[in-house]
């Protein structure tokens, strides 16, 4: 009675980096490809994101999430690319073969197992709950995380609650906090722990500014009051250390605590397939083609690292589902040689993580987009890369933040004018 | 002469906008990195719109609710009027991408827009 279903590239997870990867992989000559998808519709987080905003790079014009999802969905159907929906992966095994085995389940066939050739993440990211945040007071009704209200806003039809106070001011509780107050709730405040905004600057403006909810940098929740419901929230500064300022405490009266504090990429999966792990981004470490540290397994979009654009997303995943079909076409050939070197890119005093974070040699392309994000709101400071001890690049930026990623192009040719660079460093520097 | 600093809203970007404003108009503005940013500063500061979305009740279809936006930007003073008149709409199921739900949304000549496709639920029909 063993169920066991065959493809050359399997997509887990049939988001915008999962669509665009099998789209980019049919392109690029893979013909059987299978996206596994574990909601009942393909699209995944777009179809909540209604708010507009999405696809200005990729199609030039500002779309809604469903919008956007729709576009890459209508390609997918057009290239007869396969989808389960409703599908749950469970564990990615190696095969005696070299190929992977992925355990999954849906309603229809109950459990069965997969065999691919080759894989590619696209598992997303979930947010950080609240157990995360050690927030003390009882565990009443009303305390959501920000993601959670939106599908419950924009889906399912139903307000979470009357009077509002969001906790972290990352782009989903910028987003929810217009959102709430455009349904008719009041949105007392955004409580930010750091002293700058998690979120696109963009949001600032149109969410909060446009509707007068103030913004209170340098504050947290250090009380939830209520037993049955939230019935309110302290506040209180913090000062550098993050530490609350004892009498600085603020009672805020409200039903709803919304949290947006962070994102954790979603790769469990990942590791049960043994795949290293990034402690900085939480999710795998990728070379130069998006090939995690397991021959054959890819990984794009925000499973890698979290990005604030799905058309960064889509770039990306686009690229790993390329290099997945030479994978599979190519062979040994498309196989990297270690022999011809392996260059380490890192980030240093300021930069926190690069994706990717290290290139083989052999399959570089004459331009490599280098993705990162810097730790601290940086003014006026110079952005500077080494190859191995030798500075190389050095550009003046105005402002460079923890919320807005940046990106570099490295070219190979310039690379190769030094010869046998071992590390590629990335870095930020005073005057 | 006046200067008004804002933030483009115009992309994710979010450039840094200086807007040079004589006798209530925007003269010229600095720090954009596009048109879109040129348009946006002067826009801002003498008429400023915006886009508007949310969603509208959806009668008879595999989902509760459609997400809907305004076709086009509409100015920001109408947003809650604009945000009424989808309150108490009502669309019905199947419904497509770009179908007109609401014309003329506020008197602002603007329509509002279903952003996804909703077929008719089964079991309703």
């Amino acid at each position: 009675m063993e169920n066991t279903k065959v493809c050359t590239l399997a997509v887990i997870g049939g988001g915008p980096a999962g669509l665009a990867a099998a789209l980019a992989a049919k392109e690029a000559g893979c013909t059987d490809i299978l996206i596994l998808e574990r909601d009942k519709a393909l699209g995944g987080i777009l179809n909540q994101c209604i708010h507009n905003g999405f696809g200005l790079h990729t199609f030039q014009e500002e779309l809604t999430g469903p919008e956007y999802a729709a576009r890459f969905i209508e390609r997918v159907r057009e290239a007869q690319i396969p989808g389960l929906l409703n599908t749950m992966v469970l564990d990615i095994a190696p095969d005696r073969d070299g190929k992977w085995v992925l355990t999954a389940m849906n309603r229809e066939e109950g459990l069965f197992t997969l065999r691919a050739e080759t894989v590619i993440l696209a598992m997303g990211c979930r947010e950080r709950p609240r157990g995360a945040l050690n927030i003390p007071g009882f565990r009443p009704a009303g305390v959501y995380s920000a993601g959670t209200a939106q599908r419950l806003v924009n889906i399912e039809g139903f307000l979470p609650g009357r009077e509002a106070v969001i906790l972290g001011s990352g782009d989903i509780g910028l987003i929810m906090a217009r959102r709430l107050t455009l349904e008719g709730a009041k949105v007392k405040a955004v409580a930010e722990l750091m002293p700058y905004s998690g979120g696109l600057r963009r949001n600032i403006v149109q969410c909060l500014e446009d509707y007068g909810i103030p913004l209170l940098l340098s504050t947290t929740v250090t009380q939830v009051h209520g037993k049955e419901r939230v019935e309110g929230v302290t506040l209180s500064r913090v000062d550098e250390t993050r530490r609350p300022i004892p009498g600085t405490e603020q009672f805020i009266s409200c039903d709803t605590l919304l949290l947006s504090v962070g994102l954790i990429p979603e790769n469990e999966l990942s590791e049960k397939a043994g795949v290293a792990i990034s402690p900085v981004t939480g999710g795998p470490l990728v070379d130069e083609s998006m090939e995690t540290s397991k021959i054959g397994i890819f990984a794009c979009g925000n499973v890698l690292h979290v990005h604030d654009l799905v058309d960064y997303v889509s770039q990306e995943a686009a690229k790993a589902g390329t290099a997945a079909a030479r994978y599979v076409l190519e062979g040994e050939k498309s196989r990297f040689n270690a022999e011809k070197g392996v260059i380490v890119v890192c980030g240093r005093d300021g930069v926190r993580y690069t994706v990717p974070s290290r290139i083989h040699r052999d399959r570089m392309e004459e331009e490599l987009l280098i993705r990162f994000r810097v730790g601290d709101v940086y003014r006026n400071r110079y952005l500077s890369v080494y190859f191995d001890e030798k500075r190389v690049l050095r550009r003046k930026k105005r402002v460079m933040a923890p919320g807005e990623m940046e990106q570099l192009i490295l070219k190979k040719e310039e690379l190769l004018k030094y010869g046998d660079v071992k590390e590629i460093i990335l870095c930020t520097e005073e005057e | 002469m006046e200067i008004k600093e804002l933030i483009c809203i115009g992309c994710p970007m979010g450039c840094s906008l200086k807007v040079l404003m004589e006798n209530g108009e925007a003269v010229r503005v600095e720090g954009n990195t596009c048109r879109k940013g040129e348009e946006y500063g002067k826009k801002e500061c003498t008429h400023p719109m915006r886009t508007v979305t949310s969603t509208i009740t959806l009668e008879g279809g595999i989902l509760p609710r459609v997400p809907v936006k305004t076709k086009t930007e509409i100015p920001k003073e109408k947003i809650r009027e604009c945000m009424e008149a989808i309150h108490t709409a009502r669309a019905a199921a199947p419904v497509t991408i770009g179908q007109c739900l609401i014309e003329n949304i506020a008197g602002t000549g603007v329509d509002i827009v279903a952003c996804r496709d909703i077929k008719r639920s089964e079991t309703d029909a």
